[in-house]
């Protein structure tokens, strides 16, 4: 099948990747970019494991192509921590055991970042309330919940 | 000497007795003993020469883990309870 | 308000506390590697026609399309399995096992279940493997299916298999059936129990199909090598297991198998059953390159283990001072297309929280047209619980008693025998019901209109099975941990920390790693609540191995006898030479010039049980226009033993009570009459979201469990039985209406509303 040539911002670098048009871009950062942390549960917009960036705006890898990520800024799990550490998000899941199995953790941290970038004082409800497209069954959701709340403003 | 508790579903074989006394070192001397009082019963504990797969032993409340090998005690109580199964 | 509390007892210096987990960096930076990061070169990737019907016989598979459609490398059936060139007569008693282990990983003369493989495909990549399945024909002949366990049961109910007949405790029936077992206990005498009670309430009760939801997919990789090793790389919850169930189908030697577990993102008893390895196997055999197979979520959902539907009758009779009399149940589940449903367990489960003079229990295993279900967290005890709890709540109601009052009045307690006979050891369920009623939350005043509360019990015996640990001194002190009990839920910590504190050294001086099934003994699988405390025994005994020869160590160095030494504190020193003493990491210096490292090993097989309780309180209110149900406060209070790691045992508690809610308000598998799912995505699958939920506070009570070197007795499983019944009572209060069946959805509620004429 013929291929696209597409050029895209990862994680802050300048990146190129071919791929097919019926690609998600879920599969191009796994499958094609070895980028695994980004996780699959569903591959039908319903789970959020596959929770990434784009242009500001939190979106499930699975629902995007991977030829829409053209010209696109696109932050994953991998470009979380920097070289000076992890990212407070990251030490409070740690710390606060806000995930078990971890599958939905990469997802989780990506759209609570995206809501602390918008809203640093984001208070439970909201917290709550924009959380509710990541799926976590281990956890009941509590310590995710105070995980982010730590980190939070609003106290 | 050991108290054998004879599951329900057995004791119409036991003449009803719901409890058995029995001398026995072990699992295997207790289904022994419990046949030559009772025929027919070692074939409804037992398939291939073990304990039946749907079964597991508890002895004082401990679970027997070396199936017909396992050793009673002299005042043991000895249970055919329901294994642990369906992948647990 | 209360959050998160720890009734503790004992204090430890390592155990007890709560420290970061040793695989947490890697799991919050995308570094952990699950079964579908797995990357061997050249991999093919794997996909599995399966049956679109719930019952038919396959006439004729023709592949040859789907093999010559450029790209894909390999295509099998069950011609493939092993069953195909044996016969009956060779195979014996050995015959109907295998037949129904082969048969459900790839069916070779009926379909049983929508979803049931019957081919798979190999291909450069997943697309194209896809599009080859189309190019499959196969030729069904539908048969007429049963889903509804109790329509199963009925005389003249189409067969899901033609030759199984009831095992009635080694009788076996004459004619074909679909109930497989039955089982039945008592105790004392039931009728003289109801004459004798002042109450006698009799129910029926139903649940659900609904699955254990695990965000990640089953998945597998294999490779067959030409030397004739098989390599399987997989998220699974025991490597053993998936050694053995390969072994099986695939007649290989054990030890030809080398399984390695790869992270693993949920089971809950679910990653048990191996689905897609031997698929994998036979694919890369065929192909001669590694073959990774992935599912889908529909997959997950209509093709891996569901936990059964039920249907139940319980019938109870009590003294008007509120004492039980007597108890009696009929339990039915469903198993699936294959017998060994977790029935047994259930009526095993169903009265264990209490002391009850009299009592019978009959269980009933039966087979239907649905993938046969798997272990499910408490497998089977939550069903049982809902029906027992809801029972003991009305009849709380009716005599105007306190539902703790209730509880604590009849609660199982040391001593107790059970109706299947054995007697309770040391257990914890007063101390939870008494940490229920002196709770902030049950203080608390329910206020608000159209809101309830409720409260239940539940109960999981958490046994142990086998598990085996090897550890190692390097010579900077740091001990290597070893073993093969794979980690869902921190369990590298609480095992590194029962590790720790045996050996009197820090945590961070120990480092787990989980190993394949060439580098350990056998393990059992991660499930039962078993990990933290049978592998931690057997870590702990591998510590205390350790210790003994540190011991012979610091005596060759200082030229005495062991006698003379003892090992506190973290250390050696002389009994009697103050002067002489080895920190643990001074000593581990001097291994290299005493004999080299020092390995301690262990395998055990802990024959006691666990005995875990739980008790929850519920609060709801329950919209009277809309039928919703939203729960306002939940308290989940539960017996550890001791809490290893207070946060992951709250975690444990806190996902139980979130997965029960679920299953009491949302979850359901849908069937259409043709007996297929209707819902197989988490769009119509409604999972709880963090939106539906409040807070989940916990108590964590500490009543040692005397089986255990520090009293642990196993946390996951326990938690899942009392939600259903604590939010179907706390329902119950808010609309007076009694749910019997679940899940409670708003249909039914307001249905029942409507009948009443009230709303
Ligand atoms: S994998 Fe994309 S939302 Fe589930
Ligand atoms: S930690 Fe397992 S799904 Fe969230």
């Amino acid at each position: 099948m013929a291929v696209t040539h597409v050029q895209t911002t990862l994680n802050g670098d300048e990146i190129n990747f071919l791929c097919e048009p019926r690609q998600s871009l879920l599969e191009v950062l796994r499958d094609v970019l070895g980028m695994t942390g980004t996780k699959e549960g569903c591959n039908d917009g319903n789970c959020g494991a596959c929770t990434v960036i784009m242009d500001g705006r939190i979106v499930d890898s699975c629902l995007v192509l991977g030829v829409e990520a053209k010209g696109a800024d696109i932050t994953t799990i991998e470009g979380m921590a920097s070289p000076e550490g992890l990212h407070p998000l990251q030490q409070s899941f740690l710390e606060n055991a806000a995930l078990q199995c971890g599958i939905c953790t990469p997802g989780f941290l990506l759209a609570s970042k995206s809501l602390l970038d918008q809203e640093p004082d984001a208070d439970e409800g909201r917290i709550r309330h924009w959380l509710a497209g990541n799926l976590c069954r281990c956890t009941g959701y509590d310590k995710i919940v105070r995980a982010v709340l730590q980190v939070s403003k609003a106290k | 000497m050991a108290t054998i508790f004879i599951p329900s579903m057995l004791q119409s074989l036991t003449g009803g007795a719901k409890q058995v006394e029995c001398d026995a070192g072990n699992i295997r001397q207790v289904i022994e003993r419990l046949e030559e009082l009772y025929p027919g019963i070692k074939d409804r504990l037992t398939e291939d020469g073990e304990i039946r797969p749907n079964l597991a032993i508890a002895i004082d409340g401990d679970v027997a883990i070396m199936g017909l090998l396992t050793k009673v005690g002299e005042n043991s109580e000895v249970h055919f309870v329901p294994a642990i199964g369906g992948g647990l | 308000m209360t959050s998160n509390q720890v009734l503790s007892e004992i204090e430890y210096n390592v155990v007890g506390k709560r420290p970061v987990r040793p695989d947490g960096v890697d799991k919050v930076t995308g570094r952990a590697r699950y079964g579908a990061d797995t990357n061997q070169t050249g991999t093919l990737q794997a996909k599995v026609l399966r049956s679109p019907f719930p019952h038919a016989r396959i006439k004729s598979i023709n592949t040859s399309k789907a093999e010559a459609f450029p790209g894909v490398r390999a295509v099998i059936t069950a011609k493939d399995l092993p069953l195909a060139s044996l016969s009956k007569a060779e195979l014996g008693n050995e015959y109907a096992g295998l037949k129904a282990a082969s048969d459900h990983m790839l069916a070779s003369d009926k379909v049983l279940f929508k979803g049931h493989p019957v081919a798979a495909v190999a291909a450069v990549n997943a697309h194209v493997a896809e599009s080859a399945l189309a190019l499959i024909e196969i030729e069904y002949e539908e048969l007429e299916s049963v889903v509804d366990v109790r329509e199963a049961m009925k005389d003249g109910a189409p067969l899901v298999h033609e030759d199984l007949r009831t095992n009635d405790m080694g009788v076996t029936a004459d004619k074909p059936s679909n109930v497989a077992t039955h089982m039945s206990y008592s105790t004392g005498d039931v009728e003289k129990g109801f004459a004798e009670a002042d109450l006698v309430l009799e129910r029926e009760y139903t649940t659900a199909t609904v699955h254990q939801g695990y965000i990640e997919p089953h998945n597998s990789t294999a490779f067959w090598n030409s030397d004739g090793q098989l390599n399987i790389w997989t998220s699974t919850q025991g490597t053993f297991t998936v050694r053995a169930s390969v072994a099986n189908v695939l007649r290989l030697p054990v030890s030809q198998i080398k399984v390695t577990p790869m992270e693993i993102g949920g089971g809950f008893g679910g990653k048990i059953t191996a689905y897609l390895d031997a698929i994998a196997a036979v694919l890369s055999k065929k192909s001669g390159v590694p073959v990774r197979a992935l599912m889908t979520r529909s997959e997950v959902f209509e093709a891996s283990g569901p936990a059964p539907a039920s249907w139940m009758r319980v019938k109870i009779g009590v003294k008007n001072n509120g004492k039980m009399t007597t108890v009696e149940t009929d339990m039915a589940m469903d198993a699936g297309a294959y017998p060994g449903s977790p029935v047994m367990q259930a009526i095993v489960c169903a009265f264990a929280c209490y002391d009850v003079e009299n009592g019978k229990v009959d269980g009933y295993d039966v087979v239907v047209n649905k993938p046969k279900t798997a272990a499910y967290r408490a497998p089977g005890s939550p069903q049982a619980a809902f029906a027992v709890e809801s029972l003991i709540d009305e009849i709380c109601g009716q005599l105007k008693i306190d539902p703790i009052e209730f509880r604590l009045l009849n609660a199982a307690k040391e001593g107790t025998r059970r109706i299947e006979g054995p007697v309770a050891r040391r257990i914890g369920l007063v101390e939870c019901l008494e940490a229920a009623r002196n709770h902030d939350h049950y203080k608390t005043k329910l206020e608000g209109a159209n809101s309830g509360r409720g409260v239940a019990c539940g109960y999981w015996p958490n046994r142990g099975f086998q598990s085996s640990v090897v550890m190692t001194v390097n010579y900077d002190g740091v001990v290597s941990l070893i073993m093969g009990s794979v980690d869902i839920g921190g369990t590298r910590a609480s095992i590194a920390q029962q590790t720790a504190e045996t050996l009197g050294i820090a945590y961070e001086d120990v480092k787990p790693t989980i190993v394949d099934t060439d580098s350990i003994g056998y393990t059992f699988i991660t499930g039962g609540s078993r990990t933290s405390f049978a592998t931690g025994w057997a870590a702990i005994d591998a510590a205390e191995d350790v210790k003994g020869q540190m011991i012979s160590r610091a005596a060759k160095i200082w030229d005495t006898s062991e006698d003379d030494i003892e090992y506190v504190n973290g250390g050696v020193s002389h009994k009697s030479d103050e002067e002489l003493k080895f920190s643990f990491k001074d000593l581990a210096r001097q291994l290299a010039t005493t004999g080299g490292s020092i390995t301690g090993r262990s395998s055990v097989d802990p024959t006691g049980e666990g005995n875990g309780y739980a008790v929850h309180i519920a609060d709801v209110t329950v919209d009277p226009d809309t039928g919703k149900t939203d729960v306002t406060r939940f308290t989940a209070i539960q017996d550890a033993g001791k809490a290893v790691h207070p946060s992951y045992v709250e975690g444990q508690m806190q996902g139980g009570a979130v997965q029960g809610i679920g299953w009491a308000l949302n979850e359901e598998y849908f069937f259409d009459d043709q007996g297929k799912m209707m819902n197989p995505t988490f769009l119509d699958y409604r999972m709880p979201t963090s939106l539906d939920l409040p807070m989940i506070d916990t108590v964590i009570v500490e009543v040692a469990n005397p089986g255990h070197p520090y009293g642990v007795r196993g946390v996951g499983e326990a938690a899942i039985c009392p939600p259903m019944a604590a939010v179907g009572n706390a329902v119950a209060g808010a609309t007076g209406h009694r749910m019997r069946s679940l899940p409670i959805t708003p249909g039914k509620i307001l249905e029942a509303t409507w009948e009443n004429g009230k709303g």
